[in-house]
């Protein structure tokens, strides 16, 4: 609220009295509010549909303190954009979560990138060169969502190739067989899926519209990988056995993926109202195996949870506990791989500052000769 | 997965915001799609580049991997320029003017479709 500025008053014009319409005014320039946008005055507008979605962009402006306007504009379920005021915590929880999201798209390249040369046909090889060319976009996508956060590309991959900065552990596990390249398909990219459904509907505009890209193309990642369980399952038994072992080894860090238990989530409650986050992790996981285990009784796959059952009253299936001391030591950098990913991400980026520099060198070149 | 990272037990959640970076990046630029003949290019995202004809062939191969358009362009992300957020209470104006709106205006029924 800014101070006494605000009065309701309706609009005089005859010719408008079938639009019932309310301003607020603000100094002494009126403000249309209309209907929900301002929980300080019963505003609302008639029948006029043109009117109202109109002026639905801009009855934020002048009518509350920022701080309101920026939860208003929250609760009606619209988004903020990067010119918008935020609070400095909800700018932090953004760079921080996009900047994580995006160094797990771009480290999420080498486990897949290992078998690129060892597919066993062309159609796979091409497949998967098409899969890990998407991972890339995808970082770029989230790169730039988390710029319009006044944060720089380079700046968050110094902090990833220091280890300041987090990827999703799962890539911390090492692809030993070629049946990984179905399973990461269809247990991790469904994981991230799951999630990044949910984030189509968050808050700030960029990050979701990324999301809405990086959805569609995951939908191929995952698709291929169960098709490519469907061949192997029908395959020879030494094929399904290797289906079978890398179902074993990925199906409790795909479970992990969804973060510890929404008890022991730290920031979950802010991320809620602030719509960066809308449905906690426990409820995701349980969406995701309701969602895979009828997927693996179809593949002929077993899953490897003793305590995995339906369960009639719940409506859901009952699934056994997680290794949190795992999750935790993956999570701290003691995973089989974090090392290893990181000295190679570094080491791709350090060679290729050569190439950086020259394209630079040249367009300045061509800029100054064509001056 | 959740990307709301996971903050171990005794460890601090905040980032470092300061970083000393060596050497110069590539400027950004802001991708435009012309998703099929008979639209408008359409703003559809950003990225880094050197120059407009590695800008061009990056937001080729990052943006319309899957028909996602007939045609491109790229404008430096510096070269755009916008209203301040403040400046928005003006656009309010506009919407104070109903009687520009066509919908503005009964018709009676029996003179149809207008």
């Amino acid at each position: 609220m800014i101070g006494d500025m605000i009065v309701a008053q309706q609009m005089p014009e005859p010719m408008l009295e079938s639009v019932p319409t309310w301003f607020v005014v603000l100094g002494r320039r009126p403000v249309v509010a209309g209907t929900g946008w301002s929980h300080r005055v019963d505003v609302r507008s008639g029948g006029n549909d043109g009117f109202r979605a109109n002026e639905r962009s801009f009855a934020y402006y002048g009518v509350m303190s920022s701080e309101e306007r920026f939860q208003t504009i929250i609760d009606a379920e619209d988004k903020i954009e990067p010119p918008d005021w935020m609070p400095e915590a909800y700018r932090k929880t953004l760079i921080r979560q996009i900047a994580q999201h995006a160094h797990s798209e771009v480290i999420g390249m080498q486990p897949e990138s290992n078998w690129i040369t060892r597919a066993p046909t062309l159609h796979r090889t091409a497949i998967l060169i098409a899969k890990v060319q998407d991972e890339a976009g995808h970082g770029l996508y989230l790169y730039a969502a988390a710029e319009t956060l006044g944060v720089r590309r380079d700046e968050m991959q110094e902090l990833l190739h220091r280890g300041k900065h987090k990827y999703s552990s799962i890539f911390n596990y090492p692809t030993l067989s070629w049946a990984d390249m179905g399973t990461i398909g269809w247990l991790v990219d469904g994981a991230a899926i799951t999630n990044q459904v949910m984030l189509t509907r968050g808050s700030y505009g960029p990050y979701a519209r990324a999301m809405v890209r990086i959805c569609k193309e995951e939908s191929f990642h995952q698709r291929q990988g169960y098709e490519l369980l469907i061949r192997l399952c029908q395959g020879s038994s030494e094929q399904k056995a290797m289906a079978q072992d890398s179902v074993n080894r990925w199906w409790w860090p795909a479970l992990m993926m969804f973060g510890p238990h929404d008890s022991d989530s730290t920031h979950t409650e802010q991320s809620m109202k602030w719509k960066i986050k809308r449905v906690s992790n426990d409820d995701l996981r349980q969406q995701f195996v309701d969602m895979t285990v009828p997927q693996a009784d179809y593949l002929g796959l077993k899953i490897p949870d003793p305590d995995l059952r339906w369960n009639e009253e719940r409506g859901h299936y009952d699934f056994g506990e997680i290794d949190w001391e795992e999750f935790w030591r993956v999570v701290k950098g003691n995973g089989p791989m974090n090392r290893e990913r990181v000295a190679h991400k570094v080491k791709a980026w350090d060679d290729g500052a050569w190439v950086r520099e020259a394209a630079m060198a040249y367009a300045k070149k061509q800029a100054h000769s064509a001056a | 997965m959740s990307y709301d990272v996971p903050v171990a037990p005794g460890e601090k959640a905040e980032i470092e915001e300061t970083t000393e970076l060596s050497g110069e990046s590539w400027p950004m630029w802001e991708v435009f799609v012309r998703a099929r003949r008979g639209i408008s290019h359409v703003h559809i995202g950003s990225l880094h580049a050197a120059d407009a004809e590695t800008a061009l062939e990056n937001a080729r191969d990052v943006y319309t991997r899957r028909g996602e358009g007939v045609s491109v362009w790229v404008v430096r992300s510096s070269e755009v320029h916008a209203f301040e957020p403040e400046a928005a209470a003006d656009y309010v104006e506009a919407n104070e003017k109903v009687y520009r709106l066509a919908t503005a205006y009964e018709i009676p029924e029996e003179v149809g479709q207008m």
